[in-house]
């Protein structure tokens, strides 16, 4: 139906966002046509700004609308600790939780033979000259608890060796509301081995 | 089309949003792949990792089909996550035999070798010369195999100190005679003797690229083994 095609079209690329199939992008294209003024030309309009502006951060490779994200701009975050993060959504969760106030590096990914993914692929090489240039103290790798994820934080600690900047990384464990009976060996294998005196 | 068996993870991707497609070293199916619904959940993914052991049951309608796997967790390596030294031994296992095992073919003696490993990865101390000798078995199961029980000149046992890089075989320091530059070392620990894993890494190396060439097509082993021989190298064994 040629009057329907533009609509069909966006349903068409509604459904290739991440957890939206055929039927669900159908459901909120529609949700959209019917709330046209309060939210689908803000929508529209909101996109368009973004698609416009949005790019990388020159220091940190965190998405911003400057060329400078607003963490790297705020003074108050030159604590002399870079958190180092496989990817934008690790850099949102941390945030989330408001308990780190320094700066990030955000590698775009982890080292991987499988697809063959190596160190200038990522953001490696940045992440040294910035621990030469700018006087860190301290690099947090907050890095997944995969056999990827562990690959890329060795790599990273083994190219930081030779500087006298502290490295860390997060603790491994029981999560929150977590019961030990439900956790796989390995969790509880990592929890037994960081415990701390209580 | 339906087994059931017990297999080693080398690889995951993600397949969609939920799902994982993952490759396992199985005892008597050989190197297999299939995809694991709800492979990408929190409840899967901890155990869905690299050098973990499964229990794992195949399903397809055609033997030919990539099918499904349902697994569950048999042992747990995570330990190795914590130990550089072991994960970049890891590495190299999983890239190696994801890039030469042919698929659904059976090696079950390979198999168990492979699990010593990764057990002794695992435990984190004395993986080295398993690993070197690991390698000589994958070129076994690979039909490359290395001979290094006799001098292929005088068919002594003692004072074997080259590989001829043609044959595969042991040459002693006396049969290597005025043919010792073109020989290839070979170090003690491939002889149950001690250092040398650096060369040894070396030796291997040239064997498996050798007989890997048709599906390497130019290109080097996988980054994962040159980041092990960067370590041997660094360790100086």
């Amino acid at each position: 139906m040629e009057e329907t095609r533009d609509i069909e079209a966006l349903i068409e690329l509604m459904a290739r966002l991440p957890g939206l199939g055929p039927r669900s992008a159908r459901r909120a294209v529609l949700a959209l046509l019917k709330k046209r003024g309060q939210l689908m030309a803000p929508l529209a309009q909101a996109m368009a700004t973004v698609a416009l502006n949005a790019r990388d951060c020159a220091v940190c490779g965190n998405i911003g609308t400057a060329d400078i994200c607003p963490i790297c701009a705020d003074p108050a975050r030159a604590t002399g600790e870079i958190c180092v993060v496989e990817d934008v959504a690790d850099l949102w969760a941390m945030e989330r939780t408001g308990a780190f106030k320094g700066r990030y590096h955000v590698l775009g990914g982890t080292l991987s033979a499988l697809d063959a993914v190596g160190p200038e692929e990522l953001g490696i090489p940045r992440l040294l000259r910035r621990v030469a240039e700018d006087g860190v103290g301290e690099v947090i790798l907050a890095l997944n608890a995969t056999v990827d994820g562990q690959t890329t934080a060795h790599y990273i600690a083994d190219a930081l060796a030779a500087t006298s900047v502290q490295l860390s990384s997060l603790a491994q464990g029981v999560p929150i509301g977590g019961e030990l009976d439900y956790l796989d060996d390995g969790t509880i294998g990592a929890a037994l081995r960081a415990r701390r005196r209580f | 089309m339906e087994w059931r068996d017990e297999g080693l993870l080398l690889a995951v991707r993600p397949h969609g949003e939920t799902a994982a497609i993952i490759e396992v070293f199985t005892a008597a199916h050989g190197r297999h792949g299939g995809v694991v619904r709800g492979g990408a959940s929190r409840r899967m993914a901890p155990f869905l990792q690299p050098g973990h052991q499964l229990d794992l049951t195949w399903r397809a309608r055609l033997g030919e089909h990539l099918g499904h796997f349902t697994a569950e967790p048999l042992r747990s390596r995570a330990a190795i996550l914590a130990d550089r030294r072991a994960l970049t031994g890891l590495n190299a296992l999983c890239a190696l035999l994801c890039l030469a095992l042919p698929e659904r073919e059976p090696l079950p003696e390979f198999f168990a070798q492979t699990v010593a490993l990764t057990d002794a990865l695992a435990a984190g101390r004395g993986w080295e010369p398993l690993y070197l000798r690991w390698e000589l078995a994958l070129l076994d199961a690979l039909g490359f195999g290395l001979d290094l029980t006799a001098c292929a000149v005088t068919g002594t046992g003692d004072d074997l100190v080259y590989v001829s890089p043609r044959s595969g075989r042991a040459v002693s320091r006396a049969g290597a005679g005025d043919w010792a530059d073109r020989l290839l070392p070979l170090p003690p620990v491939l002889l149950g003797g001690a250092g040398g894993h650096a060369a040894a890494l070396a030796l291997t190396g040239f064997f498996l690229t050798r007989g890997l060439g048709p599906i390497l097509h130019g290109r080097p082993l996988p980054e994962a083994r040159n980041r092990l021989a960067d370590l041997f190298t660094r360790d100086g064994h």
